[in-house]
């Protein structure tokens, strides 16, 4: 790899676009897509590979191709600033996970309790709007309070988050329903919200509970059966 | 990348380049059956020996570094293919019975 192409895929990832690099096997040509230059085919190969996240050799009428995509990390918005975000936001950090926390609530979002985390103190809704969560993000609400988790969901719920998750009992995510419901929520939508979140491993402790969540994120994200819940 | 690597090879190769070494990257870039690591998977490796990332298990890393010595040594890249019924000196088995390919190239 030239070092003009090596450093523009390290500025493509530090600036979050999606790209992929080609390589023509076995000869070990290679090009950055997109690329208004490059093939038909390739192009269109290269978009699949982005949107599948997926890596692979194909072979188009140029001969093989590997193509590695690289799309920018996926993204966690925790919303509440608790003792158990505290567990989840260095292990989704782990996972290479972007995480950004919100909470409005200064003394609970402070940078000494999240340390090289995003922090956002807008009020849920309007956090949750300038996030702007697609089909990549990850939203999830963790502080038991109806006027901040409920907004947060609300919105959330209106993007194209692929993981939304609620922490609170059966029972308080029953009346949860009920509210999201009064917001103009069918039950399509609010089948979307995994509540209680996390995967069923009788999580006690707060990194019990954030490793319950995550197991859960990386069983949807991947589509294992553990991620599908009944009813 | 999907669930990521939390150790970024790309940061640590260029880091290596910066101080001087010469470095080769290796790739992932077919699997069959039970590989451990996708295709994608990256492992950065310098001349004088230092590794990042991970090709497999752990079971071809010493055999993609050396192949790779030889692609900083004449700067031709390699495509390199690793499985149980292989018998090339480098190309030692997959305990676990998968296939892999594996593509070197000098950083430079």
């Amino acid at each position: 790899m030239t070092p003009a192409l090596f450093a523009a895929l390290i500025a493509a990832r530090a600036a979050k676009q999606p790209v992929v690099l080609a390589t023509r096997l076995p000869t070990g040509a290679q090009l950055l897509l997109p690329d208004p230059a490059a093939p038909a085919d390739l192009a269109e190969a290269a978009c699949d590979a982005l949107r599948d996240d997926r890596s692979g050799t194909v072979t188009l009428a140029g001969g093989d191709w590997f193509l590695r995509a690289y799309n920018p990390p996926l993204r966690l918005v925790v919303v509440g600033a608790v003792h158990i975000a505290q567990a989840l936001v260095p292990m989704a950090a782990q996972l290479g996970l972007a995480v950004v926390v919100v909470d409005p609530r200064r003394a609970f979002a402070s940078a000494e309790r999240f340390p090289n985390v995003t922090i956002s103190t807008d009020w849920p809704d309007e956090a949750i709007d300038a996030l702007a969560p697609d089909a990549r993000t990850a939203v999830v609400t963790l502080t038991h309070d109806p006027k901040l988790d409920d907004p947060a969901l609300d919105r959330a719920l209106r993007s194209a988050a692929f993981y939304i998750g609620a922490l609170g009992s059966r029972r308080s995510h029953a009346a949860r329903l009920g509210r999201l419901r009064a917001l103009g929520h069918d039950e399509t939508a609010l089948a979307r919200i995994r509540g209680p979140v996390g995967l069923d491993i009788a999580a006690v402790t707060a990194p019990e509970i954030a490793l319950a969540v995550l197991a859960e994120f990386v069983a949807v994200r991947r589509g294992a059966r553990l991620g599908v819940r009944a009813g | 990348m999907s669930l990521g690597n939390t150790e970024d090879v790309f940061a640590i190769a260029a880091s290596w380049l910066a101080a001087g070494e010469q470095v080769a990257l290796a790739t992932v870039t077919e699997t069959w059956g039970s590989s451990p690591r996708p295709a994608g998977s990256h492992m950065a490796v310098t001349a004088s020996g230092r590794m990042a990332g991970s090709v497999s298990g752990g079971c071809i890393e010493a055999a993609v570094a050396q192949a790779a010595l030889r692609s900083i040594a004449d700067g031709n890249p390699q495509l390199l293919e690793f499985g149980v019924t292989h018998e090339r000196a480098w190309e030692v088995g997959l305990a676990c019975g998968g296939r892999v390919k594996v593509f070197v190239e000098k950083l430079a």
